[in-house]
Parts: structure tokens; sequence; C-alpha cells
């Protein structure tokens, strides 16, 4: 990162001093500020590859029961909502362009346009886990929920019959197939679930950066955290772009 | 400069500031930043899970007394083991080097200030001790009965046990371990002094970066599977429940995909350790560094495809079976790399038999008697009739407690000077390092013997014709229990009593010896030094002069 010295120069504390130690925002255990903004964003990518490995073990138990149980996961799939799931993808994607700019702002340092693209992306976040909300207790009404509530293929098969005849047909020919669609809700709820909870946390660190910005109105601000915030609510973004077409799309093909 | 500075600098005209009695309330202990303060906090944390588990340990010997189950009850004895397992794997031999020597030397010895996120470091050390702490109170309220693996259904359908609470804590745990292998990762990539290139890091900080490697890719994926099964337990999704379609079987691809390199991480950062201490006491430049550092981060990738040689008993296919025998069988290889390089460094080496030696050369040989039995296991065929016997109770051992936990004893005697400023009794120690080497073999070798007659783990009632060589088993591990009880007398001893330790007390290469203070200052360096040569340069070093002045010129920018 060549230019890493030249993006902090625009923090007026920090470039011109000489002593290490001059610039407020840095480490006792740096011995510069391009040290310091390395680090962290090493740090961060670390942190990513791990997040990836966490996700990596539950997407991996899922496509082996995909494959294992295809004809009931395709038939599970059709369950779920693709106009929601659509919605919730745009949102996802919008709060992830709020965030960008937010991002930039923060380097310019223009507070008030932080503060709004943050408070954004935070509604952003909101309408997703608002419209999660609606999905999550539509499963809850339709008898779709693994291990409490799982009737929709067995008492209320005929609610099934209505749209999709064939899956009420196969699973009366078959009715293994129920479980293994239990199955397909387990992962559903496991892998939302998961992803829902990294939203929550993005919305707690994101409306810290916005109360920061507020009370620190006239300082200039460590523009580090922003980044940090930034990569990882892309990184909330895109397990959401792998799990959407994984859950909601594909069928059995 | 910060009030707390110049303070600080006004001290120094009485006593000499280091990082011990800079602050000195309980408090400033609790909220410390500093590396070397939070390794001495994870020091006292690990020994008292040790003694736990050691605690467990004797109780499990104590019942194969007599091959009838009669002092402890078939529920009760599955517990202790369990309580062993999991004390002695998550919450000491997990933490124990990274933790402790990686936290208080990594900075010292790449000449850094702190590692890269000393608050993050706190943090670790709060998730490893309160996971302790609720893994703890699942024994309290009853235990857990599973073994410390966790096996679906028996830690799912069939679990009348605290299995939750353990897995949680576990993985707040295993959370903790993954922060800290972030932090060191960070640290060593972008917090070297100038000058300190990647081949003159000593062999140490190899170890840290290729054993980090598996922590940050390798504890995720038991992290979930983990939290799987406690929603199993919890909400009752059947991922690993045949009943509900699932696969526990599943449930063993995902624990050992972390639980084998898991053994890395015990291992790898002993490797480290002994390779300092070989090359200190023979005074001799390691041979070869350049394949001891890379065959560390051969065993950290490679381990993570060796994982299903736990499990060629559970129907996984044949083909499937003899792939990872194979490479099971090519992980050898870097690991013979290591122990022929330490063979050839000994050899014409000015070899001084300190404490620490002992310590490193008794892994030596314990590690590669676990190794090659470990080749025992990788073989299909063998491995059929050996599985579950206590021929892999012997085999794991002796990796993990003759060389993981030598590795720790060997860098608890060679850093302690360091870390305390005093000089632990000598003649002491080295009975110690006698007998536990002893002991340990007494304890393991005839397990060995056991396990080829057919013994099963696990069970608290055995076959009479086995009685003789399970006393002998319990006789060996009350030697070898004497054998960790002395440390703790004479090094607690020491910190009141013993000699005052010089710098360099070993005459050793590496920062942290040849210009770091006696007890390092809460800053470790006056000014950050510029490295101008590799480690391990001991080819100017004589008997009677101390070592070279440095290797290393000061000025800094600071
Ligand atoms: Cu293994």
């Amino acid at each position: 990162m060549s230019n890493t010295t030249q993006d902090l120069s625009l923090d007026p504390h920090g470039a011109h001093g000489h002593g290490a130690h001059d610039n407020p925002h840095l480490g006792e255990q740096f011995e510069d500020i391009a040290q310091q903004y390395d680090t962290y964003t090493v740090g961060m990518w670390a942190f990513i590859v791990q997040e990836v490995m966490f996700f990596g073990g539950v997407f991996a138990a899922y496509a082996i029961y995909r494959y294992k149980y295809l004809e009931a996961f395709s038939y599970a799939h059709l369950e779920l909502d693709v106009f929601w799931g659509t919605v919730n993808t745009f949102v996802l994607l919008f709060s992830s362009f709020t965030m960008a700019l937010g991002v930039r702002a923060a380097m310019l340092q223009a507070r008030k346009a932080q503060i709004g693209f943050f408070l954004a992306t935070i509604l952003f976040a909101c309408v997703f886990m608002g419209v999660k909300y609606v999905e999550y207790s539509a499963k809850f009404d339709h008898g779709l929920i693994p291990g409490h509530n799982f009737t929709l293929y067995t008492e209320h098969l005929n609610e099934v019959r209505e749209k999709h005849p064939h899956v009420a047909e196969a699973v009366e020919k078959n009715p293994a197939l129920v479980p293994q669609m239990e199955l397909f809700f387990g992962f559903y709820f496991a892998m939302t679930g998961l992803h829902g909870l990294h939203v929550l946390i993005g919305i707690i660190v994101i409306g810290a950066l916005v109360i920061r910005a507020w009370i620190n109105k006239n300082k200039p601000l460590d523009y580090m955290p922003v980044e940090m915030v930034g990569l990882y609510w892309h990184l909330v973004d895109i397990v959401w772009i792998f799990l959407f077409p994984l859950l909601y799309l594909v069928g059995g093909h | 400069m910060s009030a707390a500075e110049n303070q600080m600098e006004t001290q120094a005209h009485h006593e000499k500031v280091n990082y011990i009695n800079v602050r000195t309330t309980l408090l400033s202990w609790l909220v410390t930043l500093d590396h070397k303060r939070i390794g001495i906090l994870y020091l006292l944390t690990v020994s008292f899970f040790f003694l736990i588990g050691g605690l467990a340990a004797s109780l499990v010997r104590m019942e194969l007394v007599s091959p009838k189950g009669d002092l402890l009850e078939s529920d009760t004895y599955n517990k202790m083991f369990t309580t062993h397992g999991v004390m002695m794997i998550f919450f000491f031999l997990i933490p124990s080097i990274p933790a402790v020597f990686g936290n208080f030397l990594l900075p010292l010895m790449i000449g850094a200030r702190d590692v890269a996120f000393p608050r993050l470091n706190l943090l670790s050390w709060y998730m490893v001790a309160g996971g302790g702490l609720l893994a703890l109170a699942a024994l309290i309220m009853g235990g857990v009965d599973t073994g410390w693996t966790f096996y679906t259904p028996y830690s799912s359908s069939f679990a009348k046990t605290q299995v939750a609470l353990t897995v949680v804590g576990i993985f707040i745990a295993g959370f903790g371990s993954i922060f800290t292998g972030i932090n060191f990762l960070v640290t060593i990539h972008k917090m070297r002094a100038p000058g300190m290139t990647w081949f003159r890091l000593p062999l140490f900080v190899w170890a840290m970066y290729a054993t980090s490697l598996i922590m940050v890719l390798g504890t995720p994926v038991v992290a979930i599977t983990l939290l799987l099964v406690a929603v199993e337990r919890l909400l009752g999704l059947g991922i690993f429940d045949p009943a509900r379609g699932g696969d526990p079987i599943l449930f063993q691809h995902l624990f050992w995909f972390y639980s084998h390199p898991a053994v890395y991480i015990m291992i790898l950062p002993s490797m480290g350790v002994v390779s300092e201490v070989i090359s200190a006491f023979s005074k001799r430049r390691i041979f070869a560094y350049h394949f001891v550092a890379f065959s560390s981060l051969a065993i950290a990738i490679i381990g993570f495809l060796v994982w299903g040689h736990h499990m060629f008993s559970t129907g996984q296919s044949m083909y499937l079976g003899v792939v990872f025998s194979f490479i099971t069988f090519l992980v050898a290889v870097p690991s013979a790399i290591k122990v022929f390089n330490w063979l050839t460094t000994l050899y014409k080496g000015r070899i001084e038999l300190t404490a620490p030696m002992m310590y490193g050369l008794g892994f030596i040989g314990l590690f590669t008697i676990g190794g090659v039995t470990g080749l025992h296991l990788a073989a299909m065929a063998t491995n059929v009739h050996l599985t579950d016997t206590y021929f892999v109770v012997a085999h794991f051992h002796y990796v993990m407690v003759g060389g993981a936990i030598m590795g720790y004893m060997a860098a608890l005697h060679f850093w302690w000077p360091k870390m305390t400023g005093r000089m632990y009794p000598e003649s002491w120690a080295k009975l110690s390092a006698m007998i536990i080497f002893i002991g340990f073999n007494v304890t393991f070798m005839p397990q060995f013997i056991l396990g080829y007659m057919g013994m099963p783990r696990r069970y608290h009632s055995y076959n009479e014709e086995w009685q003789v060589l399970n006393v002998l088993s319990t006789a060996g591990s009350s030697v070898m229990g004497l054998g960790y009880i002395l440390p703790l007398g004479y090094l607690l001893w020491s910190l009141k009593y013993g000699k005052i330790a010089p710098q360099n007390p070993w005459n050793a290469r590496g920062l942290e010896w040849e210009i770091v203070d006696a007890i390092p200052h809460p800053h470790n360096f006056e000014t950050i030094p510029i490295v101008t040569q590799e480690a391990y340069d001991y080819e100017h070093w004589h008997p009677n002069k101390p070592a070279q002045q440095p290797v290393i010129v000061g000025g800094g920018k600071s």
C-alpha cells in the first residue's frame, strides 16, 4: 500500500510531526501511522478469513446434504419467498453502497455526510432485519419450524397441494422426504440466523461510529475504525450474496 | 511524553523500572495491555487448568489399578476422562506455549514494543479464562461424559450431561484462540524491527506463525461445528441426528478438520522452543535454518489434509482412506526433517546439559517415539486392529505430553530468568526433568503393549491378565505427578530466594537476551533496534567471553 501515507495526511495531526507519538491516534506499540494503518488492515483481513472459515463449515454441511437429499431440498426451497429474498438482496447491496460513501466521507473528514451515510446504512440494515422478521413469522404460521412445529408437509399437506401439486404428490408417495425437508429448514434458519446475527452486530458497530462522529464534532477523528467497520459490512453483504442463491434460487439441478 | 512516563523516569533513579514493578495493584494486572503481563496471566490460568486436568487423570489411573470397576462407577469414570481431556486439551495444551510464551516473547524476539492489538490480546485472555471457568462450572454441575471429542450422538441425542455449557465454554475460548492467532500473524507480518527480515527471525517465531495459521483457519470450523451441536441440543435441529435425516459422521469430519491440525497447535510451538534451546545449549547455529522454518509451515498446511485418519473404521470410502493414509505419512517428512536437523545441530556442539536442555532432548526422544507410532496408526491395516485401544492413548500422550509438555517445561525453565528476574535452582530442575522423563515412560510404554493386546480405551474395567501392566502404568503416573509438583515448589521458591538473574544467563543469541533488560522494561526497548545479522550467530562464541557484542546496532526512530 504505497499511498497509505497520502490518505492519512488528510488527518491534520498525523502527517507533519516528526516524533512518532505526536499523533493522538497512534498506538504506543507503533512507530508511525503508516505502520498502524497496515497493521489494522492486515488484521481485519485475517479476521475476514476467519469468518469465511466459520461460515465455510456450515456451507460445507449444507452442500453435503443438498447433494445427498437433492429432491427434498429442491422441493423445500419452493417454500422460501423469492420476492422478499430479492428485496433483501437489493437492500443489502444499497447498504453496502451507502457504507462505501460513508467511508469516503470519513476519509475526507466530512462529518455531516459521514453521519448521514452511516444512518442510511443502519436504516437499510433495519429494513433487512424487518423483512427477515416477516419471512420468519410466515414460516412459523405455515408450520415450517424444524424440531418444534414442522407440520406443513404432514397435517397441512393440502396447502402445499394448492401451490405445488407435484411436491404434495411426491411427499405422499415417499414420506421419508419430510425429515429431509425439515433438515433444509434447519439449515435455512441456522445460516440466515447466523447471518442475521452478523447484521445485528453491524448495526451496533455502525451505530458506535455515528455516536463517535456526533460527540467529537470539532475534533479530527481517527479514520481507521471506519475502514475496519466498512470491510466488515461488505463481508456481511457478501455472505448474503452466497446465501441468497443457494437457499432461495437453485432448484434440483 | 505522558505523565506516567515521566514518573517512570524519576523512579528509575531508585530502582530499575521493569514490567513487574511498574505497577503493583491487582487491578493493574487485570486491565494490563502489556503482552508480557498478559503472558504471565496466561501462565497462572493454564497452570490452574493443568492442575484440574491432572487431578482427573490421577483418578482415572487410580481406578485402573484393579481390573474391576470398583473405585469409580462407569458414569463417574466417563466424566473423569472427559474432564481430563477437555481441561488438558482446550484449556492447557492449546493455549499453553502460544499464549504464555508466544505472548511474552514474540514482541521481544522481533523487536517490537507490543503485539499488534494489545486490547484484543487482553480480551483473548478473558475469553480463554472465562471459557475455562464455564467448562469448570459444567463440571461442578454434574460433568460431561462424552469424551473430549463430543462425538454425536453421545453429545446430542443421547446426552444427559452438561454438554451444552461445556461446548459454550470451549466455543468462547476458541474465539479467544482465534484472536490470539490473528494478533500473532499480524504482529509477525507488520511489527518486525528494521532489518529483522523473515530469515533472521528466530525459529520460535516461525513456529508461532505456523501455529497462528492453524488457529485462524481451523478453529472457526470447530466453533461452527460445536455451535451446531449446541443448536441441535437446544433448538432441536437435526443436522447430526440420523433420526431426522442428519449424519453423525459429518460431525467427525468437521471436528477432525480442526482437531487434527489442533495437534499441531500443541506440538509446533514446542518444536519452536526446542530449536531455540538446542542451539543455545550447543552454542551452534541451527543446522539448515530454512528447512526447519519451512517444515513448520509444511506441517501446518499438510496437517489440514489428513483428518480422515481418525475415521478409518467409520465406513468412509476405502479410496478416501488410502488418500488420507498417504498424506498422513507425508506429514512425517517435515517432522523428521526437524528431528534430523536438531541432531545435526548437536553434532560437534558445546553441549551444556542444563535443565531446559534436558527437557529439550527429552522432547526429541519422546516426540520421535510418538511420531513413529503414529505411522502404525496411519497405516490402514494396523489401524483397524489398534483403533480405540490403549495404543492410541499411548501414541498421542507421547506426542502431547512427551512432546508438547516437555517443550513447555523447557520453555518455562529457559525463559524463567527473563520472566521473573530470578534463576531457578538448577539441580532441583534437573532432578524433576529426570523424574518426569522416567515417570512418563513407565506410564505410557506399557499402554502401547496393552493396546496391542487389545485393551480398549474409555472403560473403567478390563480383563484380569492386563492388570500388571496397568499397575505399572499407574505407578509411573505417580512418579510423573511428583515430577510436576517439584517445579511448582522450586519455581515459586525461586521467586523470592533464587539467584538474581543476569541479562543473558545462557550466553544465548536473540534480541530478548542480548538487548532486553534482565527483567524487560514495560516498553521492551529503549529504542527500536536495527537488526543487522541472522539469528543463531554462535560462530564467534568463546567459553570465557560473553556473547559477542551485539549483533544489533541501536538507534531506531522514536
Ligand atoms: Cu490426526
